[in-house]
């Protein structure tokens, strides 16, 4: 026998289970404000610091303070908040079809709009983004038609993927938004090289990419930092921290022992860590990111700390694994919430225009709702045409597929 | 025309191509300053540049990654993993993704890159740098896969592909990159200097994607075989005193299915020789075509000389390898049926 302790395996566990109070006393955070705002040519390791803080700009009170303010203009403020508004009320409406049985499966952003929706109004409209499937606010933000969207989540005769992916995995090269994988985080080296061929070419566009907390636990999120250090590739790279994979806790993604931001320090990228919940703290740091990468300075690793309100998607209970009211105790509240009480703040809005751009919101997504369901929702109305299904296989269709359609009597 | 062999040859196709095009770049682990471990891209940084022909880390999910990101931006990369025994993590990137991009987002978005990894065994590689991974890629919707059996072919091919707009999987048999191997390890060492498939042109030109070679007529039994396989086939074919047809199919997908189904309905035999293991293998699937086109017309049954079901032994390389032993047996019985 040795005279000393046996190992143990230690499994970490979130803080509050259902039936706990919800915890969120580990939680530190920075006052709005405090967080240094380096120069965008900052060295990596002079900036390792801003791994660990969180950048914050918006204040309890709705004032945005410090030296990440963006100092954006009122109507750009208004703006976005109607896109924020848009997201929400977009979401609603598609959780509902589902429910309804128009469609297999849906996921809202709930909680996470300004992530989006931030990097929407601080990107230009031409630079390609490589999102997850929480960053449909890049898509509303950018003007693309709600039809368009609620076609393809409904797999109807006009969806422009023809029936093809699930609801939610939307694409648009028009639009600047990478078409959708379920397979987790393998956009996210994609962006990167798509920013070296930009680098190659000698273009001006940057990629963005977004992937949430459990994914950086695969080997792409380890390739993308690695080759956007080593090529200095003009790409942001982000990771949404909602809190939750499913039903695992970012502890068990690693987030217990150090931030994700902090991940990026080894690889020599500069890294920020933000207040996911503050519209002007993403926008801040996403144009802070951006100008780097257009300055030929490489790339950034953002982490976006925030909370999925809602269930992963329309296929999971979140009461099953953590408590029920744990989303409304949110120490960083809510991203809507927040930007509207600093409109207000500023004097440029009120409860009543929120409660009117509210119910335009709504009004704008059930006539496009009606229009979509008019042409036909999952299984039922108008279907794309069945020989679509042979197609876009192969550039050309190949001999074999094109019996495999004859077969098919299409 | 200047003599060749494989290695030169392939090179050349990757010189003609970043010469004509500016959206051609190649890279891979030790690609670039070294020109690859098995010289495939010599010379290529040097009269390039380095921004189009370069190293990259030791990541294969990574290359293919930044490579698909390439293609969807409009370039046209060509991505070398050093051994198709290594490609394997970049699988999800390659069938999940490449593979795909075209298909989910209906045309938006397309892969249009090369995948080149010297595969096969024959060169005492052990089971780490002797496999033939090509039925894992066949059997994937929106993957062509490529495989060469001679010099001339492998650049023709090559350019073939990079300028083709899906993403190919370019298997390249290292066993000839220097020359052709019969399959006999006794005997001397042949190169391709003063054969006619090592005659390669320096330019420009293309072998097309798709067709297969018939690179011996016969009526007694057809041999379907490709890359160092089709070697073994000719040797087995010349010693088994049979009037065997040999075919290279050069591209496993899209595949010559006109070729194969007309040789066997005139020889009523066939034998099929690949270097992967039996189970699942890509003669699996020639196999179940020449039974569903040919049946009528068979005379015997279709008969698959593989490598066995076990990983590549590394002591044991010439009883595992289908040398012409194993496929002469395979011609005589299906002659005696």
């Amino acid at each position: 026998m040795k005279n000393r302790a046996r190992l143990s395996l230690r499994v970490p566990t979130p803080p509050a289970r259902p039936g706990d109070a919800p915890d969120f006393s580990s939680i530190k955070l920075e006052a709005a404000g405090e967080v240094r705002r380096p120069e965008i040519d900052a060295r990596a390791h002079d900036v390792s610091d801003l791994a660990y803080a969180l950048i914050r700009v918006l204040d309890d009170k709705g004032r945005a303070v410090g030296p990440w303010n963006p100092k954006l203009d009122a109507e750009t403020l208004r703006r976005a908040l109607r896109a924020m508004l848009l997201t929400r009320a977009y979401d609603d409406r598609m959780y509902r079809a589902q429910r309804q049985g128009k469609t297999s499966f849906y996921m809202k952003c709930t909680g996470e709009e300004a992530v989006a929706i931030a990097a929407s109004f601080a990107l230009e409209r031409d630079d390609m983004c490589f999102p997850s499937y929480r960053q449909q606010g890049l898509l509303i933000a950018r003007g693309y038609p709600l039809l368009e969207m609620m076609n393809q989540v409904y797999s109807n005769a006009h969806d422009p993927l023809k029936g093809r992916q699930l609801p939610i995995m939307y694409s648009s090269k028009a639009y600047g938004f990478f078409t959708i994988s379920g397979n987790l985080g393998t956009q996210f080296p994609q962006a990167v090289g798509w920013a070296m061929a930009s680098a190659y070419k000698g273009d001006d566009r940057i990629a963005a990419s977004w992937i949430g907390d459990g994914t950086t636990a695969e080997g792409d999120f380890h390739h993308a930092l690695n080759f956007a250090s080593v090529y200095r590739a003009p790409v942001i790279l982000n990771v949404v921290n909602n809190q939750w994979a499913i039903s695992s806790f970012a502890g068990i993604a690693g987030g217990n022992e150090s931030t994700f931001a902090s991940r990026g320090i080894g690889y020599g990228l500069p890294a920020l860590r933000v207040d996911g919940n503050d519209f002007l703290a993403v926008y801040a740091a996403t144009a802070w990111a951006a100008e780097r990468a257009r300055s030929n300075l490489g790339a950034t690793l953002i982490e976006h700390y925030t909370y999925r309100v809602e269930g992963h998607s329309t296929s999971d209970d979140p009461s099953r694994y953590r408590p029920i009211d744990e989303a409304k105790l949110w120490p960083l509240g809510d991203p809507v919430e927040r930007l509207k009480d600093h409109l207000i703040a500023l004097g440029e809005w009120s409860e009543d225009r929120q409660q009117e751009a509210h119910r335009e919101a709504v009004e704008q997504v059930k006539a496009a709702n009606k229009e979509a369901e008019a042409i036909g929702t999952l299984g039922h109305g108008e279907l794309p045409s069945l020989k679509t299904m042979f197609e876009d296989v192969f550039k050309d269709m190949p001999e074999h597929l094109r019996r495999q359609r004859q077969q098919m009597g299409v | 025309m200047p003599a060749m062999n494989m290695i030169q040859a392939l090179n050349s196709a990757l010189d003609v191509m970043l010469t004509k095009d500016p959206n051609v770049l190649t890279f891979g682990e030790d690609v670039g300053y070294f020109g690859g471990v098995f010289r495939v891209t010599d010379g290529l940084q040097k009269k390039h540049g380095l921004t189009r022909c370069f190293d990259t880390p030791i990541g294969e999910g990574g290359i293919v990654a930044a490579a698909i990101g390439m293609g969807a931006y409009g370039l046209r990369p060509v991505a070398e993993i050093q051994f198709a025994d290594y490609i394997y993590p970049a699988y999800d990137q390659i069938v999940s993704e490449a593979a795909r991009l075209r298909y989910r987002s209906a045309g938006d978005f397309t892969a249009p890159i090369v995948i080149r990894t010297p595969y096969g065994g024959g060169i005492f590689g052990g089971q780490t740098h002797s496999q033939s991974p090509e039925a894992l890629f066949t059997h994937v919707a929106g993957l062509k896969t490529v495989i060469p059996s001679t010099p001339y072919d492998a650049k023709g091919l090559l350019i073939a592909a990079i300028e083709d707009d899906d993403p190919v999987i370019f298997l390249e048999p290292k066993r000839l990159y220097n020359g052709p191997f019969d399959g006999y390890p006794d005997r001397p060492v042949t190169t391709w200097a003063k054969l006619p498939a090592g005659e390669v042109p320096e330019g420009y030109y293309t072998v097309p994607l798709g067709k297969a070679s018939v690179v011996r007529e016969g009526g007694d039994v057809t041999i379907l075989a490709y890359g160092t396989m089709l070697h073994v086939a000719l040797a087995s074919a010349a010693d088994s005193g049979l009037d065997c047809e040999v075919i290279d199919l050069r591209t496993l997908v899209p595949l010559d299915i006109e070729t194969i189904v007309n040789s066997v309905k005139k020889t009523g035999r066939c034998v099929i020789v690949h270097e992967a293991t039996h189970t699942g293998g890509y003669g699996a699937e020639l196999s179940a075509l020449v039974q569903e086109n040919c049946f009528h017309h068979l005379e015997a049954p279709v008969e698959r000389v593989t490598g066995w079901d076990t990983p590549y032994p590394h002591a044991f390389e010439w009883q595992y390898f289908p040398g012409p032993a194993r496929v002469i047996a395979a011609l005589k019985r299906a002659m005696e049926a």
